[in-house]
């Protein structure tokens, strides 16, 4: 067995860059889901959403550029791009409860094999829970994909038999791409699709207590 | 900029554009500080950032409960001390279920079925009702007094234009408030505005008021 070698950041974003097809309405979360943008190929014309009320949105501007009426969900500064356009909340979030989106990328505390969503409330009692448009997308989207570490900071697994933390969403996740691994999420069951060099299938189900099957070819 | 807000009163529901940073009616607000209401309600999709905008009105004490989605965030911090305090109520709404909700009380609607939040928390002690195999949760119409929004350009009839994503829940926040008071860069003539590219037509705007340029008008 080759040494273990996690998936970077950038390696976790490439692969669910790949995974985004020409044309598709996309929407990627506020955190790492994010970093996705910078690594869909220049030539693949991916449409995406912003929540508050953009699609057709494009990267970061020049420095000194930056105008506070041009922001991403995670408000940070964006541009649009020639063909974007603007709209008001009540258009942004029928695009995205109403089924028009083809994915949305989501960061994730916790996912089930079933594909529940935890992402949006640590249940802690000191923790002041926000939700933004987490609910809408995890509910909304033709296919949700999450983008995670797969163990937390206690080197527990993320990827659970059950939610542990308060759920987003019930079965709405089919796609979870981690450092270690890639899994599809159908019927309830975990497949591994891709691992990471010098990760196996034994391996994983060491760190995640969950049955795994390994897609074949 | 205070004339417009005489009428705001003590205990109302006043519902403030803006997402972040963008569209943000941050003089409206100034001049709410300064009208001195308090016992407010705040419907607005955060929570306050850094010392401005809505953060600057709750920093002044003058609101009891908050309505938003998303209210903890890096700046937050005024937010986040009288919750912690226990000196003002949070009511967390999905996104879309805010959005949904201020659209339903535009529209005259007494409830809406919406699938998000659906077997969450936030759907706890609600009614639900399946449809179709679906899960969906019965939310209620927000409704507001006030509604204090940020456009780009109006007309004396009270048509708004809007920049870039500044636009957010202006128009819809437009819709669900008995008075709507809309801060603008500039009023124009009438005719002035192309009528394809009217977003809030004047019928949901009660007042306009000129940062720069022109008078204010009563619309």
């Amino acid at each position: 067995m080759t040494s273990l070698k996690r998936w970077t950041l950038h390696e976790m974003a490439t692969r669910a860059a790949r995974d985004i097809p020409e044309g598709a309405y996309t929407n990627l979360g506020i955190g790492l889901p994010t970093e996705v943008a910078n690594y869909l190929d220049t030539d693949k014309e991916v449409f995406l959403h912003s929540e508050n009320g953009i699609l057709g949105m494009g990267p970061a501007p020049p420095k000194g550029q930056e105008d506070p009426d041009l922001i991403n969900a995670g408000k940070q500064p964006v541009t649009l791009l020639t063909g974007g356009a603007y709209f008001h909340h009540g258009d942004s979030f029928t695009m995205m409860r109403g089924g028009h989106l083809d994915i949305c990328v989501l960061g994730a505390f916790q996912v089930s094999a079933a594909g529940d969503l935890a992402n949006w409330h640590t249940g802690a009692a000191d923790a002041i829970p926000s939700v933004g448009g987490a609910m809408d997308l995890a509910i909304g989207a033709k296919q949700v994909f999450v983008m995670m570490e797969l163990l937390n900071k206690q080197g527990e697994a993320k990827l659970v038999e059950r939610c542990t933390y308060p759920i987003t969403a019930l079965r709405c996740v089919s796609r979870v791409y981690t450092d270690y691994a890639i899994f599809n999420l159908a019927d309830g069951v975990a497949t591994v699709t891709e691992l990471a060099d010098g990760v196996d299938v034994d391996f994983l189900r060491s760190l995640i207590f969950l049955p795994l099957r390994q897609a074949t070819g | 900029m205070q004339a417009g807000l005489a009428d705001v009163f003590d205990g109302a529901t006043i519902m403030i554009g803006g997402f972040g940073t963008a569209g943000i009616p941050n003089e409206l607000i100034e001049a709410l500080i300064e009208r001195g209401c308090s016992n407010l309600t705040v419907v607005n999709n955060n929570a306050g950032n850094g010392e401005a905008g809505v953060a600057a009105l709750l920093a002044a004490g003058r609101v009891r409960k908050i309505i938003c989605s998303f209210p903890r965030q890096a700046d937050s911090h005024h937010f986040d001390r009288l919750y912690r305090e226990g000196r003002v109520e949070l009511e967390l709404v999905p996104q879309g279920n805010l959005a949904a909700r201020i659209q339903a009380a535009g529209a005259g609607l007494g409830a809406i079925y919406t699938p998000t939040g659906f077997g969450t928390l936030l759907a706890k002690g609600k009614e639900t009702r399946e449809i179709e195999g679906r899960g969906y949760v019965l939310e209620y119409p927000i409704h507001a007094d006030f509604a204090l929004i940020k456009a780009q350009r109006a007309d004396r009839w009270g048509n708004l234009t809007y920049y870039k994503a500044a636009r957010n829940f202006g128009p819809i926040m437009a819709t669900a408030a008995r008075c709507t008071i809309a801060q603008v860069q500039e009023i124009v003539p009438l005719g002035a505005l192309d009528p394809e590219a009217i977003v809030t037509p004047g019928i949901f705007v009660q007042r306009v008021i000129a940062l720069t340029r022109a008078a204010s008008a009563a619309a």
